[in-house]
């Protein structure tokens, strides 16, 4: 093993050293072998880890020091809105009332968390402008997949199966055409025009009597928002498609404009975004779908409903789509979510959005002498710089992003949106101060500065990171998926 | 704007030299590209900010209205389970690099989700006898789901069976994925709390994508699976199981019984049961269906300097590369929960996991025979994990509310979604029951039968 290698927690394992405390147990002893018959009792042990608890501390200790998040440093990743994640949040998902309630318990005793759910459904009805809310979707693609399944049963509803087309901007997340197609939709791509907007006249070309619906993010992947939204609503909702919202970008919008007001009838939010989930190094995330009450007969069973002062799950609803998850969504991820908008009111998330806005303008600014910048009207929350001008000094984007690691930076979402060459998505978020944009902002410029007088500084980048670039096309070759002990390596390869 | 916010740092100080070095005089002149007819005018109708106190003050009001099992003794299982979590669980999971952190883009500084990732894939593996694990699923059900839709894009068949003894929500998520791809499905019927062979023998035919089926059931029996299995095989079919990983330290894992996939919930370990989410599902299968598989993957490799490394790997699987040509559309996995799954399996080990599967099977046949004593009919005599079916003679919800003014949740309604068991009730009997909670159920039901 080379010695720089950090060990897997099976490297650190010995024969009869515990991490557990089990009671001893306090009823008559069963003989396995005749409880399990029929070769139903397992012969071989699963080989998990055998160690002390300081050895689980030590070993997950490490591994969170070869870790970055937001409470690390600075984490502009455009489009996932890396903010800062509230203790508070973290405090409530964890009272024993929340946090240790089961899904089937009788609704009487759960009452407390059936009443916080409504009022979050309330207090998101009304950020969006949407009429009914579900908080079942678990993720924001989920919630994209729900809501176009709920369009696709509107128009079946209504005696037009024919309407098989989903229109989605080239500039869209990889997530939108993928669920419009296991939602049984096919996907058309509209082009973007040269102010990075939704190319009217490919629309207007496009858009007919089978389309279902047209997936819109506002503002775009860009940054930028789409100006022509309500000619837009008004062109799919002149052939009776529908207009989806896709939520990845609502901390741009927050009180200044409302996706109900913008003409969309379906909204997926992205709660591990905007309204701090938090990201959890991958999820769980949350991803509630709001819609107009003209689809509303078709949202997932159950639906919250409010009698007499009592909460209560409905069933009995002959058009929904079904069941899209067991249970009732990511409870203690939206319970952090709901927290969190407790936490601000609506003075607080209007700054959230002023603040988010005035940030990623502050920097693109400040960086636009720098880099090349394909759009240059005002940003909203992010914005896309281009690395073509640093490509043609030799120096990729890929190396930009590998030379801030240096600085202590998360780098930004590069490569993405694919209409942009080389492209830097940065999103700094409200939730960080002038000093931390400012030192961002100088390292960009040195980095700039590099690649004009140093470059192999940014080639070889990183230098100050636990490991240097990996070989993702020997990962890919030649997988490697779980680990195997060395002595059974040897007797695979023998 | 005058607003003072511990989670938004910009003084005016701080605004008015940002505006200026954009160049506009207000923040609003950022906003001009939204539609004056579209924008939203005056304050969201929206409760007022709480300070920090009051808010945790009105929350765990609101908490203390929900009956929760640290004060009662719950027998309620039916896919959620209050089971021992290991106390170290929660301050891994609280350590912020891990929470604070996004999916693991850039590997050089995030090493150590990969890393953990990559053992959470391997514990999942060895559990399961399956060649590779994913880094997560939303949950079991979708999982489930995910697998159903996932057997019928392989076999190029467009027809699954799902045995009636799976979970009946996770039944209905493979209803709503199937019918997103037209796929149709088909249930299986139980017959004595297993899956009815001979009517499995007659549904199967050569359009058959794949049998899904639950290990323990949901009625806690444990399925002949190897069975179904080759019974699947014989027409072409996938045999996709479902199974409790809790269960797995003693059971026969599923992969030496001939599943191609395999999926269920890792919440026995150490996830709070959370009113029924997050969770974290699983998914694993064979080598040969590899590049079929959803969601992310963490694979090793070396960097220049040949040391070891973890990176998301076999990324042409994904929607982000595949967009609309994609099977699955999955982005998020459940990460945290992978982790706090990860450790709670380290904990338990492989000793501790046998012991706590071997205490769930003792117990539960400890209040089996003391509800039979006790004049009980308890239904199903096959092989069970940690739950049993009890029939009674009134209603379960009325028992139930009895039960709580002693103390217990009682168990999971069956009738509530299978008619014909109206009146019986499945009592899941994890290691947390003590002998004591048990023998007082079972007296107090005893007092409520009567």
């Amino acid at each position: 093993m080379h010695k720089d290698n950090q060990p897997l927690i099976f490297e650190i394992t010995k024969e009869g050293r515990i991490g557990y405390s089990l009671p001893e147990l306090d009823v008559p002893e069963i003989d396995l072998s005749s409880h399990l018959p029929n070769g139903f009792l397992r012969e071989e042990s699963a080989d998990l880890p055998e160690v002390s608890e300081l050895d689980i501390m030590r070993h997950y200790t490490a591994l969170s020091n070869r870790n970055h998040g937001v409470d690390t440093g600075f984490y502009p990743l455009g489009s996932c809105t890396m903010k800062y994640n509230p203790k508070i949040n973290e405090f409530v998902a964890r009272i024993p009332g929340f946090a240790n309630i089961h899904p089937l318990q009788d609704e009487s005793t759960v009452q407390g968390a059936m009443e916080m759910m409504y009022d979050l459904q309330q207090h998101l009805s009304e950020i969006t402008g949407m009429d009914e809310v579900t908080l079942q979707p678990a993720a924001g693609a989920h919630g994209e997949w729900t809501a176009l399944m709920m369009i696709r049963a509107f128009h079946e509803a209504n005696g037009e199966s024919n309407r098989t087309k989903v229109l989605v901007p080239d500039s869209a997340h990889g997530t939108n055409p993928a669920s419009a197609t296991v939602a049984g939709f096919d996907t058309v791509t509209i082009k973007t025009n040269e102010f990075g907007l939704v190319d009217i006249e490919d629309l207007k070309s496009k858009v007919d009597q089978d389309t279902a619906a047209f997936m819109l993010t506002n503002p775009n992947t860009l940054g930028l928002f789409e100006r022509d939204v309500l000619e837009i609503s008004e062109i799919i909702h002149g052939v009776g498609g529908k207009m989806y919202y896709d939520g990845a970008n609502l901390n741009a919008i927050m009180a200044k404009v409302r996706p109900g007001d913008m003409g969309f009838d379906a909204v997926h939010l992205n709660l591990h975004k905007t309204f701090t989930g938090p990201h959890g190094g991958g999820g769980p995330g949350s991803g509630p779908v709001g819609v107009t009450s003209e689809l509303a007969p078709f949202l997932p069973k159950p639906v919250l409903v409010k009698k007499d002062d009592q909460y209560t799950f409905e069933y009995d609803l002959p058009q929904s789509i079904g069941r899209v998850k067991p249970f009732y969504g990511n409870f203690g991820i939206y319970l952090r979510a709901y927290t969190y908008i407790r936490s601000m009111g609506p003075d607080g998330l209007k700054a959230v959005t002023e603040y988010a806005v005035l940030n990623a303008n502050y920097m693109m600014r400040k960086l636009q002498p720098y880099f090349d910048l394909p759009y240059t009207q005002h940003c909203m929350h992010e914005f896309v710089l281009s690395g073509r001008r640093q490509k043609k000094l030799g120096v990729r984007t890929l190396d930009m992003a590998k030379r801030l690691l240096d600085f202590g930076f998360h780098p930004p979402t590069i490569y993405f949106p694919l209409n942009v060459e080389e492209g830097m998505m940065i999103e700094p978020t409200e939730t960080e101060s002038k000093e931390t944009l400012d030192s961002f902002i100088e390292a960009m410029i040195q980095i700039a500065n590099e690649v004009e007088e140093t470059p192999e500084i940014v080639q070889e980048a990183p230098h100050t990171t636990v490991i240097n670039r990996l070989d993702e096309t020997k990962a890919a070759r030649q997988p490697v998926l779980r680990y195997i002990k060395e002595e059974e390596l040897v007797a695979v390869k023998s | 704007m005058k607003l003072k916010h511990r989670y938004i740092p910009m003084t005016d100080q701080d605004r008015d030299e940002m505006l200026s070095a954009i160049g506009v005089a207000t923040i609003d002149e950022l906003f001009e590209d939204i539609p004056e007819k579209a924008r939203f005018k005056g304050e969201l109708n929206i409760k007022q900010a709480k300070s920090e106190s009051a808010l945790t003050k009105e929350l765990a009001q609101l908490a203390a209205k929900n009956a929760d099992a640290r004060t009662y003794a719950s027998f309620l299982g039916a896919g959620v389970y209050d089971h021992y979590k290991p106390i170290i669980v929660d301050h891994v999971i609280s350590r912020s690099e891990f929470y604070t952190a996004y999916t693991p883009y850039q590997p050089e500084i995030s090493q150590g989700e990969l890393q953990a990732i990559f053992e959470f894939q391997t514990m999942i593996c060895e559990l399961t006898g399956m060649d590779i694990a994913n880094s997560s699923m939303y949950d079991g059900g979708t999982a489930l789901a995910e697998a159903g839709t996932m057997a019928a894009g392989h076999t190029r068949r467009k027809k699954i069976l799902v045995s009636e003894t799976v979970h009946p929500e996770s039944r209905d998520v493979v209803a709503a994925y199937a019918a997103g791809q037209y796929i149709e499905v088909v249930t299986i019927p139980q017959k004595d709390g297993v899956t009815d062979m001979a009517q499995l023998e007659e549904l199967l035919d050569d359009n058959t994508a794949g049998v899904l089926v639950q290990y323990p059931n949901f009625f806690g029996q444990v399925e002949d699976i190897q069975k179904i299995g080759e019974m699947a095989h014989d027409k072409g079919g996938l045999l996709v199981v479902s199974a409790n990983p809790l269960a797995l330290g003693v059971l026969t894992p599923p992969g030496k019984l001939g599943a191609d996939i395999t999926v269920g919930d890792a919440q026995p370990f150490g996830i709070a049961e959370q009113f029924g989410g997050p969770h974290c599902g699983y998914f694993a299968s064979t080598k040969k269906l590899m590049r079929k598989m959803p969601g992310r993957l963490v694979g090793e490799t070396t960097d220049e300097e040949g040391r070891r490394g973890y990176v998301l790997t076999l990324q042409a699987r994904e929607q982000h590369i595949r967009r609309d040509k994609a099977t699955s559309n999955i982005c998020s996995n459940q990460a945290l929960n992978a982790l706090a799954a990860s450790v709670a399996m380290t904990a338990l080990g492989k000793v501790g996991v046998k012991e706590i599967a071997y205490q769930n099977i003792a117990k539960t046949a400890y209040a089996k025979n003391a509800f039979e004593k006790a004049g009980f009919e308890v239904k199903y005599g096959g092989a069970h994990f940690n739950e049993i079916v009890v029939k009674v003679n009134k209603s379960v919800k009325e028992i139930n509310a009895k039960l709580l003014d002693k103390g217990f949740i009682g168990g999971y309604d069956l009738g509530l979604t299978y008619p014909e068991l109206s009146n019986h009730v499945l009592i899941a009997v994890t290691e947390q029951r003590t002998k004591e909670e048990i023998d007082a159920l079972v007296q107090e039901m005893e007092a409520l039968h009567a």
